[in-house]
Order: C-alpha cells, then structure tokens, then sequence
C-alpha cells in the first residue's frame, strides 16, 4: 500500500428494495488526486456520496480513511474525520444568512460553552470575532464577502453552488466530494468554477472527488475518472482512456450526453 | 448587544413595578403575573419549536414538574427568613424547580429526539399525560384536590414605601423573564443558536457539517425544559393553589398557539403573543356580563383563525419588534 492513499474503498455495495443502488464497488484516492465520477443518470453516483459519507452504510464491504476504517460511523463523525460534501440539490440553510451558513461549517471546531455565551465573555468574543474573519476569507473566494447577510436562499442558483462549496470548505476537510457543482451554470462561470476548484484544491491541500454530467469540465479537470453504470463501476482511468473505453460508450450511448 | 442590558432593563422594569404595585388593583396584578409566567413559557417552547424546528407537545408537563418541586420544598423546607434574604428563597426553589425540568427534558429528549420525525410531538404529549396521571395518584402531592397552601414572597418595604406582597413576586417574575431572555438571545447569535438554526432548516445539511445533530437538540430541549420549570415554580407561587387538571394538554396547546401566533422562530413575537393571549379572556369579561352568556372561548378562537389566516407566519414572523421599529423610522 502506498503511504500517500487517502481513502480506499473496498467492495461496497448498497440494494434499495431489489435495485442494486451500487454494486461491489471499489476505488482508492490518492491524496492530493483530483477524481472524476461519471456515469448515465441513475447510475448510482450520488449513492457512492451517501455511502462515503455515512448517510447509508454499505451492506457489503469497507471504507477506509487514512487506514481507519469509516463505513460504521455516523455522518457527523466522518464530516468531523475529514470528508466534506456538497448535495446535487442544493441544502443550504435558506433561511439564514450567507455569513451564518459559512460559520455553521465550523461549529464543531467551537470551544466556547453556552455559558460563556451567557455571560458575554471575552473568549467568547474573541473566538467569535476570529470565526466570522475566517468565514469572510473563505467568502473571498468567490467575491460573496458583500452578500454576507443576505439570506442564503435570496442568493442566485450558481451562487448557491458556491455557497455551498465555501460551506464544506469551513469544515476544513481532507477529501473534498462535489455533488455536479457545475449544473445550472453557464459556460463562463463553469470556466471559473473549474479554476477555482484547481486554486482551493493547492491552497487548502486538499483531495476532491467530484461527479459531473459536463464531459468537457470532467475531461479538462480530472486526473483520474471512474465509471458507474448500473451501480457497477466499469472503467477508470485517465481521461484520454476513458473516452475511448469501448463499454463506457456502449453505456453513454443512446443518453444525450456526449463523451467528447 | 450591550453586555450590561440586562441590568438596566432590570432596574427599569422594576421601577415600573412600582407604580404597577400601587395602582393596579389586585385582580388586575394577578393577570399581569400571570403575563409573566405565560411569556416564559412561549419563551422557552419557541426555543424548541421556534429556532430548533422540533414539535413538542409537552410543555405543561415540565411546568407541573415545575410547579410541584416549588410548592413541595416551599411547605416543607421554610426559609429562615432572619438568616437569608426571604426573596432569595424563592429564586433558589424556581432554580430547584428548572433543574428538575431540565432532567425531566433530558430523559424525555435522549431518546425521542434521536428519531427524526414527529415523533417528538408524540413522545412529549404522552409525558405531558404521564406526569399529569402520576401526580393525580400521589397522595403526597395532593392528588385530585390538588396542592394547596403554597406561600408566596411575603411584602417587602422600599425606603420607606410599604409594598404589596405583588411586587415580592414582581421582583422575582421579572428576574427569571429577563434571564429567559438573555439567555436565549444572547444564545441564538452564536454558534449553539445557529446549530439549533441549522436543524430547522436542513438537519441532512447539519449532520454534513459535523454537527452532532442529536445533541444540539437535546440541549435546545433541556434548555427549554428548564424554563418551563421555572415558569411552573412562579405559578405556582402566583396562584398558592395548583391541581393536575391545570397541567392538561390544553395548557401544552396554549403555549404552542402563543409561539405559532407570536411569529415560529422571532423573540419578541411570542412574548408580544403570550401578552394578548393572557389579556384577551380577561378583556372580554365585559361582554359576558353584558350578554349573560359566556361567549369568550367563541371570540376567542375566531380571532385566532382570522389571525392565521391574514399572517400564517404569525404576527412577527421571523422579525424582531425593533426590526419594524426601524423601518418606520427610515421610511
Ligand atoms: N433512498 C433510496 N431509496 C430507493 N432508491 C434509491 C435511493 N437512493 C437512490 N436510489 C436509486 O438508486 C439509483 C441510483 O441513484 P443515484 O441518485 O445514486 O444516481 P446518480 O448516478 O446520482 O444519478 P443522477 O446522475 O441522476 O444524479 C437510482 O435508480 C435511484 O432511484
Ligand atoms: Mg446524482
């Protein structure tokens, strides 16, 4: 086993009812690797999210982070171990402010009590004032440091995504797993996002695994790109590869999606 | 916010209490304590209602808790009023009387609010009755008859100014208000009130987050539970008398009716509704003796309904009263 391997995933699979969801499947991340999960709709992409992250645990098999095996624990814990994720339908706190949702990412790095927060202590305060100048730096980022107090959900759909990236970035994650942040945006802003994926992923050393349905954006972006189909992975490789794998094809073909 | 506000509202509403004990007749003093111990009450259910996003239905329960606690040590273990001071007394049975809520909470939360769901609702409408059931068949505890001879802070004098025994209980009222009031306020502009937030609006986001879901809302619970103890603890020092039958699902219903109409998730709006659902029935006394017939609950109910109707997000909404305040001046 390599030193540097992030995250190993053995055999898992996972059945809803008589459908085989994802199927003994299987994929190492190499730390530092930015990844690329594709596949047809339904394939059982965001299954493999849910499963990483404890939403569903794998009836079969086992998922390792840094050696310490994961898939028996609960969401909050893995969020806590290093993975963090974005969702395919946006699940921003609406109601609250841009600002709000960004410190949530860092509630659980909070050493301050309630009681102190009763009282108004000054390390309340300090920690409180050091959060948000945390949070305003990583709203920075994609310029949202002036839509601080507006409520998240007021915010545009591509705006949203982003929001949502910067949310899981507070939790100051390892493995960074992106839920299609490209969908709903226009040609210019997937140009931007894709530079600044590559810009968080040098500056906050991180591992990102990220399901897309724009082939160009997976084929520019991603090192390495493994494919689900029916819940079992038929190819991975790098890109060039993959859009020549005969049976990748054959399961694109007859979707509208477009593997060049 | 000002880290000495509640100081100040202190002395001021104090002052204020003042004038309330020398002009207002009894009957009217009763009510206004009544006010008090009602707006606790939405308080502290908004906390878990409100900010949390969980339904419970339980709130009368830890108030009879509450209340029994009080009016239990406050019979059998006198305060010697020559050693400590006699208002003291009475703070330290409601601060007895919240824990016992809070552990009451506690017990009921663990389990409950480990189920997402409503099974909360139902969870806390069965405690509500369970507590009601126990205390109906404790002899100790009055039963049936129910609790009586529960003292209240005796008068106090002021520089001279001879006060009624009220503003004892003024005193000790509005000091439990006002920390139910900073306590939540201050604790939901932080990270704890944001994660209770966080639930409401999305507990699969939360979760995702690291937040340990189950926790935070159990705290928000044990919290809520503490103050409804409290409120119990005045009520009973209020009224001398408590009975099961006060502790009955409609009281539960009563506290969630002044949270929905106050504005789910505002911190003036259920205080701002607790005050009219408290004074309403007094209010329409009048028209009883001019009809002969009581037709309050009728007037009542369809204020309620017209109320909902006209603002479902219920008076305030998520705002604060000041946020209304400020627009009207801009404008
Ligand atoms: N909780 C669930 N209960 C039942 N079936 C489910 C559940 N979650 C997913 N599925 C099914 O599992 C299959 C894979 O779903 P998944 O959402 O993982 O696909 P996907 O690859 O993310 O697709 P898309 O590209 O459309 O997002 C689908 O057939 C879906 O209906
Ligand atoms: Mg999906």
């Amino acid at each position: 086993m390599s030193n540097n391997k992030l995250l190993e995933i053995k055999e898992i699979s996972i059945q809803f009812g008589g459908l085989k969801a994802v199927d003994r499947f299987s994929m190492d991340l190499e730390s530092g690797e930015l990844a690329g999960l594709i596949g047809p709709n339904g394939a059982g992409k965001t299954t493999v999210f849910n499963l990483l992250t404890g939403v569903y645990s794998p009836q079969t098999g086992s998922i390792d982070l840094e050696g310490q095996p994961i898939h028996r624990k609960k969401t909050f814990e893995i969020s806590r171990l290093g993975i963090a994720r974005t969702f395919q339908n946006i699940r921003l706190f609406k109601d609250l402010s841009v600002l709000d949702n960004i410190l949530l990412g860092q509630h659980h790095r909070t050493q301050y009590g309630i009681w102190q927060v009763v009282l108004q202590t000054p390390g309340f305060q300090r920690e409180e004032a050091q959060k948000k100048e945390e949070a305003l730096e990583l709203l920075k980022i994609f310029n949202l440091e002036k839509k601080q107090s507006a409520p998240a959900g007021a915010l545009p759909y591509g705006e949203q995504r982003k929001l949502e990236i910067l949310r899981a970035l507070a939790t100051k994650p390892k493995l960074l797993l992106l839920d299609e942040p490209a969908a709903g945006m226009n040609h210019s802003e997937t140009t931007g996002l894709m530079e600044i994926i590559s810009m968080i992923r040098e500056r906050f050393n991180l591992t990102i695994l990220l399901i897309e349905h724009d082939m160009k954006f997976v084929m520019k972006i991603c090192e390495k790109i493994h494919v689900l189909d029916h819940g079992v992975k038929i190819a991975e490789g790098i890109p060039s590869y993959i859009q020549n794998h005969a049976e990748v094809i054959k399961a694109y073909l007859g979707t509208d999606e477009e593997l060049h | 916010m000002m880290k000495s506000a509640p100081l100040i509202s202190f002395v001021i509403l104090a002052l204020m209490g003042l004038m309330l004990d020398q002009f207002l007749n009894p009957y009217l003093q009763r009510t206004m304590a009544l006010v008090l111990v009602n707006i606790i009450l939405a308080m502290s259910l908004n906390l878990v209602n409100g900010y949390t996003g969980q339904f419970s239905l339980g709130h009368a329960g830890f108030m009879a808790i509450g209340a029994y606690t009080s009016a239990y040590l406050s019979t059998h273990w006198v305060a010697p009023a020559a050693i400590v001071p006699h208002l003291l007394f009475f703070i330290f049975y409601s601060l007895v009387s919240g824990c016992f809520a809070a552990i009451a909470g506690w017990l009921v939360g663990q389990p409950s609010l480990r189920l997402k769901g409503d099974y909360l609702a139902i969870v806390t409408l069965g405690f509500g009755e369970i507590i009601r059931v126990i205390i109906l068949n404790s002899s100790a505890l009055g039963g049936a008859r129910g609790y009586f001879g529960i003292p209240g802070p005796s008068p106090i004098s002021f520089g001279g100014l001879a006060l009624n025994a009220f503003y004892s209980f003024y005193l000790v009222a509005i000091l439990w208000v006002l920390t139910c009031f900073f306590v939540i306020y201050r604790t939901i502009s932080s990270t704890h009130g944001r994660a209770f937030m966080s639930i409401r609006e999305d507990e699969i986001a939360a979760d995702s987050l690291g937040i340990h879901t189950t926790r935070v809302k159990v705290k928000s619970f044990v919290l809520s539970s503490f103050f409804a103890g409290v409120a119990g603890s005045l009520f009973s020092h209020c009224m001398n008398f408590i009975a099961p039958s006060t502790f009955s699902m409609l009281m539960s219903i009563n506290v969630v009716i002044m949270v929905v109409l106050g504005g789910m998730g505002s911190m003036t709006g259920p205080i701002l509704a607790a005050v009219i659902i408290s004074v309403l029935p007094e209010a329409l006394r009048p028209l009883q003796e001019l009809t002969g017939q009581d037709y309050r609950m009728v007037i009542y109910s369809l204020i309620l309904i017209v109320l909902m109707l006209v603002r479902p997000q219920g008076l305030l909404g998520h705002k604060e009263i000041w946020n209304f305040w400020r627009k009207t001046r801009v404008e």
